[in-house]
């Protein structure tokens, strides 16, 4: 695929090639996301941030890889005062902020969003998370985190944990993973499994997913152990979700049948679905996954800025 | 036409291999009778076909269609087929056909879909056919929860 240009609104618009292109640029960033070595890539270039709904996490991260490549940026981090709030279609704060920058980073409540704002604009546009819809460069940094905390990801086993029904990042990643050659495991509660169609997607694409309910069905064998936050507010009665929680909790105890090199992820923030006893073992990948947001999404920036092929 | 029950229609459309059972939502989505208009609709319900084994027919006298009404049907109606009638006359027959994409025709069922947010954009969808017709909207990437009741 050549890049430049391109708008970056679902994962599913990439190829395993594709994503194994902009994973191999990442790897090269890493030293200058760290701060050890500097560069100028993007320098004169302005990246524009669009956060209709906060998202502190993921901006920082956006700005943290423009600025360590000696880019600007500009924008806002939620619709306060801006004048979307004084009733701007988002088309037309779309066309502005295109004459403004040479990309713009979207955020916004309303699933589609981005679909929309490539259409409206002539500056590649990444989403950065729509509603409840896609959220690409999350799953990027994913899958970047497991090729640098596990190795690589072909051959290996990943069990993702939590809410698999109503979480489209968790969705993304299954159909990513899918397109490697992995061994997935979706371990959840049956109301909160993975949706049906979604287990047929990425059945047609090889993958021959094992559906489980207790962490403890996989713990021995999983390389990869991908922790999604479960949500009071899917069930109506709050003992049942105490009940959940508990059971769907990663302790110390519960890893004592790990392997030695297995990984712990989590999109964060987390609430109780991790102790924080956890933190302090090898196990503990969450925090090193936010920092490679950073090398992923600026592998991102150069290339759909056209700066680096 | 020897199934034909209905008075001919001299200048007008007929709507044949409606899936039987579908006739009246054939009316409502064409949106007749149209207020101000006294031209004869006639409907047949549930008539013998060797084809369909039943089938629905429907007759409009003075009306053409326009090609994303043909859509439209094609949407709850596949198989349907469209003869246009001038001076008595059989002046064109064709069968509809399915879209791979629709434009405008239909309203995503997520409300929290940015096509139902008042910007400036036509709704777009994917049309798959399979046990039943599904559609997909492209912005979102949700299937539509009733087709029917998503035609605009
Ligand atoms: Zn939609």
């Amino acid at each position: 695929m050549n890049f430049k240009g391109i708008h970056v609104v679902s994962v599913r618009d990439f190829s395993r090639k594709d994503i194994e292109h902009i994973l191999n640029l990442a790897d090269t960033f890493i030293p200058i996301a760290r701060g050890e070595s500097s560069s100028t890539l993007m320098n004169g270039k302005i990246m524009a941030t669009l956060f209709f709904e906060p998202s502190t996490r993921t901006r920082l991260s956006f700005e943290s890889a423009m600025q360590r490549l000696g880019g600007r940026v500009l924008g806002f981090a939620d619709p306060g005062g801006t004048s979307a709030k004084k009733g701007e279609t988002l088309a037309d704060t779309i066309r502005m902020a295109a004459a403004y920058s040479d990309l713009i980073v979207l955020r916004h409540p309303q699933e589609g969003a981005a679909r929309l704002a490539s259409k409206f604009s002539n500056v590649p546009v990444i989403n950065a998370g729509d509603g409840a819809g896609q959220h690409p460069t999350q799953t990027l940094l994913d899958l970047q985190t497991i090729r640098q905390e596990a190795g690589k990801i072909d051959g290996k086993k990943i069990a993702l944990v939590g809410d698999l029904k109503y979480g489209r990042t968790v969705h993304s990643l299954a159909y990513a993973l899918a397109m490697f050659d992995t061994e997935l495991t979706f371990v959840a509660p049956p109301t909160l499994q993975m949706p049906k169609e979604m287990i047929e997607t990425v059945s047609q694409m090889g993958a021959k997913p094992k559906l489980v309910n207790s962490v403890e069905e996989v713990i021995a064998e999983a390389d990869v152990i991908y922790v999604t936050r479960i949500q009071k507010e899917r069930f109506p009665d709050p003992a049942e979700y105490r009940k959940v929680a508990e059971v769907y909790k990663i302790t110390p105890e519960i890893l004592e049948d790990a392997k030695k090199k297995m990984i712990v992820m989590h999109p964060l923030p987390r609430v109780k679905e991790i102790s924080p006893e956890v933190d302090d073992t090898d196990y503990a990948a969450y925090f090193k996954q936010a920092f490679y947001g950073v090398p992923a999404r600026m592998a991102l920036i150069s290339l759909i800025t056209g700066v680096v092929e | 036409m020897k199934d034909l029950k209905l008075t001919p229609i001299k200048n007008g459309t007929v709507i044949d291999h409606i899936e039987a059972g579908m006739a009246m939502k054939v009316i409502k989505i064409l949106g007749i009778p149209e207020p101000d208009s006294h031209s004869i609709i006639s409907i047949a319900m549930y008539v013998h076909s060797e084809k369909m084994g039943y089938k629905d027919l429907i007759k409009i006298e003075d009306r053409e269609l326009k090609k994303k009404e043909v859509n439209k049907i094609s949407l709850i109606s596949p198989n349907a087929s469209i003869v246009i009638i001038e001076k008595e006359i059989v002046k064109n027959k064709y069968w509809v056909s399915l879209p791979k994409i629709i434009k405008g025709l239909a309203k995503c069922s997520n409300p929290n879909c940015i096509t139902n947010k008042g910007e400036p954009l036509e709704t777009e969808f994917s049309v798959t056919n399979g046990k039943d017709i599904k559609l997909r909207c492209l912005y979102c990437d949700r299937n539509v929860t009733d087709v029917l009741e998503s035609i605009v």
